[in-house]
């Protein structure tokens, strides 16, 4: 995924930065989404959907990719606002991505629900990834106007 | 590491979860169950999770692992207090807690697991 996927939208605000380095990370992680999304006006619904599948994420980028970070951006349209939420490390990468997106299929002694419950939770999903070359994870929610 | 404490009430264990928990804490939790469902020869668990407005795939795989644990050892495990929209989550989740009963609140969990006497 390039940067012109962030580029060609408006944004609410600039990116807020989240390291994704320790178990304590991913919970200030999911504090941080809920904040937004409650600012946002999501209904409780909403936010848990959203907060768990940040948390499934999130989860992945320290288990699998060695760490990284979390990036929050609030967005903007005409009619709508929203929630965009990457998750980015520079970690081994998936090598096969229809694999990884099987419910079920795990790696790690997981339950193999992470990325797939995460892009069912989510509005809009998208993945960025390849062997050796990291992987970025970006899920948006939005609220209509 | 703080440890989310156990309660023993006769032969059952109760647990009420009320901080938005760590992996590490988790992890803690279910061998801290573990040992005590042993150690108090206990044959029922209850989890009080009516605090937790969010439960991923870790936590319930916890809830899942610690009823099967449980269960070789005996022991029941009932699972109370879950909020509505956790339910809604876990199912598109795909989430689905085999082996774990639940109860809507604490009373009725332990009129539960009491019935196994």
């Amino acid at each position: 995924m390039g940067n012109d996927f962030l580029s060609t939208r408006n944004h609410l605000a600039e990116p807020l930065v989240l390291p994704l380095q320790t178990d304590e990370d991913v919970v200030r992680l999911r504090k941080q989404v809920r904040d937004d999304l409650i600012a946002l006006g999501f209904s409780l619904i909403e936010q848990t959907k959203m907060v768990t599948a940040a948390s499934e994420l999130a989860r992945n980028t320290l288990r699998y990719g060695g760490g990284g970070e979390a990036h929050v951006v609030r967005r903007s349209d005409d009619d709508r606002r929203g929630i965009e939420l990457s998750f980015i490390d520079e970690g081994p990468g998936i090598a096969d991505l229809a694999l990884a997106m099987t419910d079920g299929y795990t790696s790690g002694g997981g339950l193999g629900l992470g990325l797939s419950g995460a892009k069912r939770l989510a509005d809009e999903f998208e993945i960025d990834t390849a062997p050796g070359e990291g992987t970025t994870v970006t899920i948006i929610k939005w609220k209509q106007f | 590491m703080e440890r989310i404490p156990i309660l023993r009430m006769g032969r059952l264990l109760l647990v009420t979860i009320q901080v938005d928990m760590h992996d590490r804490l988790a992890m803690a939790l279910q061998e801290d169950l573990t040992t005590r469902i042993v150690k108090d020869r206990a044959n029922g668990v209850l989890i009080d999770i009516s605090a937790l407005d969010i439960v991923d795939s870790f936590i319930g795989r916890m809830i899942s692992d610690t009823a099967a644990m449980a269960k070789i050892l005996d022991a029941k495990t009932v699972l109370v207090g879950m909020q509505p929209a956790v339910a809604i989550t876990l199912v598109e989740l795909g989430l689905t807690l085999e082996g774990v009963s639940t109860a809507l609140n604490v009373e009725l969990g332990i009129k539960m697991l009491e019935q196994r006497n």
